[in-house]
Order: C-alpha cells, then structure tokens, then sequence
C-alpha cells in the first residue's frame, strides 16, 4: 500500500506497483510493441530487432546498430535480474 | 582430492561422485557467448596488466610466446551445469606474466576483446592457478573458443576463464564484471555451488 509523507512531497514505491505490472503485462503480450533507444549510439528500434544472445549464463540483448549491449536479463531459482542500463528508454505502446 | 591410487582415479574419473554439486558430464565442448566473436589477428593481439598505480606492463603475441610454456589438463565446470574432464591446454601461466609486476593489490578485473568483463581475487590467479592459453587439444584456440588467447581459471566457474582476453587490472577494491553485475556470484567456486549473488 503506498504511504504519502505530506512533509516530502513523494508517495514510497508501491505506488509503481500498477503502472510497472501494465508495463510488464504489455511487452510479455506483445514484445514488438516495445522500441528502445541506444545508450551508446541512439539508435532506436523495436525490442525485436535486437542481436539476443541467448547462449550464456543469461539472456544479452545488443544493439544492431553498434553492438552494445542494450538489455540483459538473468534467471536464478528465486530471482529474475533485468539490467536496462544500456537504453535510454524503453517505450511500451498503449491502446488509446 | 581425496587419495586415491592412481589406477582407480583412471576408472573413477567419469563417476558423478566427482563433479561439483548439481553438474552433468559433457564430451563436447558448448560454445557460450553474450555477443559476436571478436577476430583478433595475432599481429594486433596485445595483452596488458595494469597495476592500481596505473603502472602498464605489455606483451605483444611474439613477446607471449617467448614466455616459459606450460601443459595444463584440468577439469572445467560451467555455470550452466556442464563439467568437461581432462581439457588439454598450453599456455602461460600467469605466475610468469605477474612475476615482475609490483603490486599490492587484492583483486582483478580481466577485460577481454569485445568488452566482456570477470572479476576475481587476485589470489586466485596466482600460484599454478591461472594460464593465458593459446592452444586447446594440441591446435591453436579456435575463435569461438576465446582464440587466440583466453584466461583459464579452472577452479572457478568457467565464466571466469575470459575469452579473447586483454588484459588485467589489478585493483585495491573488488570491481564486479559482466555477469558479476547481473546476477551472478563474485567469487564462483563450483564445489561450493556459487552460482548466484547470495549462494
Ligand atoms: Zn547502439
């Protein structure tokens, strides 16, 4: 449940709880909708055209344009790590 | 390693008994990678310790080979379960690349061609633990394979053993590198299963 703080001006993080669970829920139902922007080159383009090189201790998503490495995703028994650090954004269409 | 005469390790070798906790037996040799595969012509190919003074030290490929060789054959354990048994090797161990770098360092980060990164103590490369190898199998290491040259750490999970190595930094504080970053243990002992940050 989020907590408003009248004194900071900020509510805690559950407040993300719904907008992050629509996220997630439109790029795990539709990847293509998904375009993200290059850290490295600013390249941008769909999620789906990325280099994903899926035969490693993780999941490493690399930008076609320069390489770089864009998204990394690993799984553990109890844990999903997902690193964005190389896009600027992650833009996810809605239905209006 | 448990005393056991040599005739029985013979047959024993292959048994599950001794591989690391939750590994499998492989005969052949998966190729992992998390991006394209750098093609370093020897001519280009260069190897660097730098120490935490910034201190460089530099070997060229011809400068490489003219160190001391040595014939590793060591049991390799990946991350993703596999173990391969008996891996022939030839290369430098790194107790002759570190023998005249000064340092008082505790930790290395190791950078390869490509970008990929490994951290790991920099006690753990020393002392008969550690080659750069540039030949597997009695022929020269094949590019996707870490040619021409790759770290070989064999008592750690093989995400230590860099491929297309670079270099080394050595440095005063412990720096994560690629899947150190995102997941995975710094250390990476496979006996004691360190898969995972928090094993
Ligand atoms: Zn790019």
């Amino acid at each position: 449940m989020t907590a408003r703080d009248t004194g900071t001006g900020y509510v805690d993080g559950n407040a993300l709880a719904g907008p992050l669970g629509e996220l997630f829920a439109l790029v795990a139902m539709d990847v293509t909708a998904a375009t993200g922007r290059c850290v490295n080159c600013g390249r941008t383009g769909p999620v789906a055209a990325l280099a994903v090189y899926d035969r490693a201790p993780g999941m490493v998503a690399r930008c076609p344009g320069c390489d770089h490495v864009m998204l990394r995703l690993v799984r553990t028994p109890d844990a999903a790590w997902l690193d964005l650090s190389g896009m600027v954004w992650l833009r996810v269409t809605t239905e209006r | 390693m448990g005393i056991v005469s040599p005739g029985f390790h013979g047959r024993r070798r292959k048994s599950a008994a001794e591989l690391p906790p939750g590994q499998y037996l492989t005969n052949d040799f998966p190729v992992l990678s998390a991006g394209p595969t750098p093609r370093m012509r020897e001519d280009d190919w260069e190897f660097t310790v730098t120490t935490e003074t910034g201190r460089e030290h530099r070997w060229t490929w011809r400068e490489f080979l003219d160190l001391p060789a040595e014939t590793p054959t060591v049991d390799i354990h990946c991350v993703t379960k596999w173990s391969k048994l008996a891996t022939e090797w030839e290369g430098v161990s790194l107790d002759a690349l570190l023998a005249d770098v000064e340092t008082e360092a505790d930790f290395a980060l190791v950078h390869s061609y490509g970008g990929y990164t490994t951290n790991l103590p920099l006690a753990d490369l020393v002392e008969g633990q550690a080659w750069i190898v540039h030949r597997y199998n009695g022929e020269e290491l094949a590019p996707e394979h870490g040619g021409p040259a790759r770290l070989l750490v064999p008592h750690l999970y093989f995400w230590k053993s860099a491929k297309w190595v670079h270099g080394i930094r050595l440095l005063t504080d412990d720096e994560p590198g690629f899947w150190e970053s995102a997941g995975y243990h710094d250390y990476g002992d496979p006996w004691r299963e360190q898969r995972y940050q928090g094993d």
